[in-house]
């Protein structure tokens, strides 16, 4: 390769770029968007991937270090970390799904109404929305799942709960901004009505710090269904989750510590997969929106 | 004027809250527009002129009700607009529409030229999806886009073309009233004139009424007519345009033509210029009298003490102003003769 190949200054995307292209130009999040697809083909396909049935249990191979039958070892009661590790992906992917799920279809109306409609309405839910946000996630989710008694989908619903809140203070934000845009006002003009305006002219509009939002907070509830089920109040056995798997791994891990590793290490990976193509998105997102000028 | 009108307003009042004065204080007023009054026949351009601040725009929004009317009326043909119910007024928007002036805002920046559009086809009439498509093409063309331009977003245009997609938008339902905010002061000269041009062929194929807002006193003379120039929230002077340019009747819009720059530096010195001192005053306490009389060069005692009667002016039109009353006793004559003999010549 000659000197002036190595000197030559990156190509400059047009001002017309794409969101798309963009995103792909931001290596780090490329690469974590690249792992997270894997992770999810191999939720998709686990029963394909496995090399073990994840729930047969094996009492001459109790807490097994790694070897060629076993990859991360076998835990307490004999069965395959990795097959295990494997087939938890689903459910702890889904899990996250579902409490983001649950967080976006409350934050986001009461964020759009409240940034609409202004006034007392605005007033109110705003300050229930601070009251919520007060407390520690995790410790109010415990709360939640308390009541509700101790199970996945439980635990899910208590951590989408407990985000609805932060979705709705970004939906908020962004819409108190946009309700001032001329197109609004244009809209308003033409003779749209308030729920018109709302689902076509402002919802659009603030996808893109809430697209931002809801990655972060996949992450953050794949930690929040591992810390509960780590306590026991999430997943419940023979089911794995990551977190159920680290909170079984634990109490043996000075006999052999691979499993609590390993699905520590596929736990962190993950966040940080969706922390990064957040943080991606959020690079890429917006500027498209007045490049023609 | 045209035989009917399209749209009268009487004695329009707009004022906003602005805030109290510390804890339970009283809230205060800001009167934006103050007992304007004014008309234009089917089909006619009316311009409304006024340095920034003088309530133009405030008046034209609130024309379309898309803010607050704090008193008067405001009728479209027979309707009225200013006590319009929230369903009615709805109903009401079919009949009149707005152009923005800045039409890198005023278009949603998610939604294609075909779902721009469409949109007020979907609001108010019953039309099949495929009739709305060709209707659309047709828009665009007569406004001088391409029809395939439909399934494009309002950022791949330039400003120019996206202040015709606003106009097609504006003039998808043939409205009776279109209030065209500054439509060509966020674009180049060039692009200006286009944009001028496109909106008078449109006027005469559609017949529709322009409540022409703008501070360009060269746009609105290509444009309109008859004009009515704002100062501080009240119309001071009306007229036809040729009247109100070559033989203004009040020092106000005297002054505001008087700032306009000749292209010929010859005939740019020879000119009697009135330049004006200081700002507007602040509307939320208006002078007392007259409004104008902080910054008019022939200001006397009765300005301060009372608010000056309209007066029909010779060359038709009306005027605020005492001058034609008292002092000089003008009577309707345009302020021309009065300025010279008064020696009000800019020192260059």
């Amino acid at each position: 390769m000659s000197a002036t190949t190595i000197n030559a200054p990156a190509v400059a995307l047009p001002p017309t770029s794409t969101f798309i292209q963009r995103f792909c130009r931001n290596r780090t999040a490329m690469v974590a968007a690249i792992i997270l697809l894997a992770i999810v083909l191999i939720a998709v396909f686990a029963p394909y991937i496995a090399p073990h049935d994840p729930a047969r249990s094996s009492l001459r191979a109790i807490l097994k270090p790694p070897s060629a039958m076993y990859w991360f070892g076998s835990d307490d009661l004999g069965r395959d970390v990795a097959s295990r590790l494997i087939f938890a992906s689903r459910l702890s992917l889904v899990a996250s799904l579902q409490a983001v799920a649950i967080a976006l279809v409350i934050g986001m109306p009461l964020g759009l109404i409240a940034g609409y409609v202004g006034g007392w309405v605005d007033t109110i839910i705003s300050r229930c929305n601070d009251a919520l946000m007060s407390f520690p996630a995790l410790i109010l989710a415990v709360v939640i799942v308390g009541l509700m008694g101790p199970s996945l989908t439980n635990a899910m619903t208590a951590i989408g709960l407990v985000y609805a809140p932060r979705i709705m203070r970004v939906v908020r934000g962004s819409t108190l901004s946009v309700r001032e845009e001329v197109y609004v006002r244009a809209a308003r003009a033409t003779g749209c009505s308030d729920t018109r305006i709302i689902l076509r002219h402002v919802l659009p509009n603030v996808t893109g710090p809430l697209v931002v939002q809801a990655t972060v907070l996949m992450g953050q509830a794949l930690l929040a269904e591992a810390g509960l089920s780590f306590l026991g109040l999430g997943t419940q056995p023979p089911e794995a989750s990551w977190g159920a798997m680290l909170g079984t791994a634990f109490p043996y891990m000075a006999e052999s510590p691979v499993p609590t590793i390993a699905a520590g290490v596929v736990i962190s990976v993950t966040v940080l997969c969706f922390n990064l193509i957040g943080d991606g998105i959020r690079d890429s997102v917006g500027r498209m929106r007045r490049s023609g000028d | 004027m045209s035989n009917k009108p399209c749209l009268r307003v009487e004695n329009l009042h707009v004022s906003y809250d602005v805030g109290s004065t510390g804890f339970l204080g009283k809230r205060r007023k800001l009167h934006a527009v103050n007992d304007v009054s004014l008309e234009i026949g089917a089909g006619e351009t009316l311009g409304l002129v006024g340095e920034s601040g003088s309530g133009k725009s405030t008046a034209g929004l609130a024309i379309l009700r898309l803010i607050d009317v704090a008193s008067g009326t405001v009728r479209l043909g027979e309707t009225d607009v200013a006590g319009a119910t929230r369903s009615e007024l709805r109903a009401l928007r079919r009949r009149m529409q707005m152009v923005f002036q800045d039409p890198y805002s005023s278009l949603n920046p998610s939604m294609t030229i075909a779902q721009l559009l469409e949109e007020p086809l979907i609001i108010h009439a019953d039309i099949p999806k495929d009739e709305r498509k060709a209707m659309i093409g047709r828009m665009l063309e007569s406004v001088g886009l391409h029809a395939g331009y439909a399934a494009r977003y309002p950022h791949e245009f330039s400003g120019g073309q996206r202040q015709r997609i606003a106009i097609a938008r504006a003039m998808m339902l043939h409205p009776e009233l279109v209030v065209l905010d500054e439509p060509v002061s966020a674009l180049d000269v060039s692009t200006q004139s286009q944009i001028m041009n496109l909106l008078k062929k449109i006027q005469g194929d559609s017949g529709t009424a322009f409540l022409l807002v703008a501070h360009d006193l060269s746009v609105v003379r290509l444009m309109s007519p008859r004009v009515a120039v704002m100062y501080l929230g009240e119309i001071v002077e009306t007229g036809p345009s040729g009247r109100v340019y070559d033989q203004p009747a009040h020092p106000y819009t005297a002054a505001l033509i008087s700032a306009v720059p000749f292209p010929d530096p010859e005939r740019q010195r020879r000119v009697n210029r009135i330049i004006l001192g200081g700002d507007l005053p602040s509307p939320m306490s208006p002078p007392s009298g007259c409004r104008f009389r902080t910054r008019c060069p022939f200001v006397m005692d009765i300005c301060s003490k009372e608010a000056p009667p309209k007066v029909a002016v010779e060359g038709g039109g009306l005027a605020s102003c005492h001058l034609h009353a008292h002092g000089p006793k003008l009577g309707g004559r345009s302020l021309n003769d009065f300025i010279r003999d008064k020696q009000i010549v800019s020192a260059a």
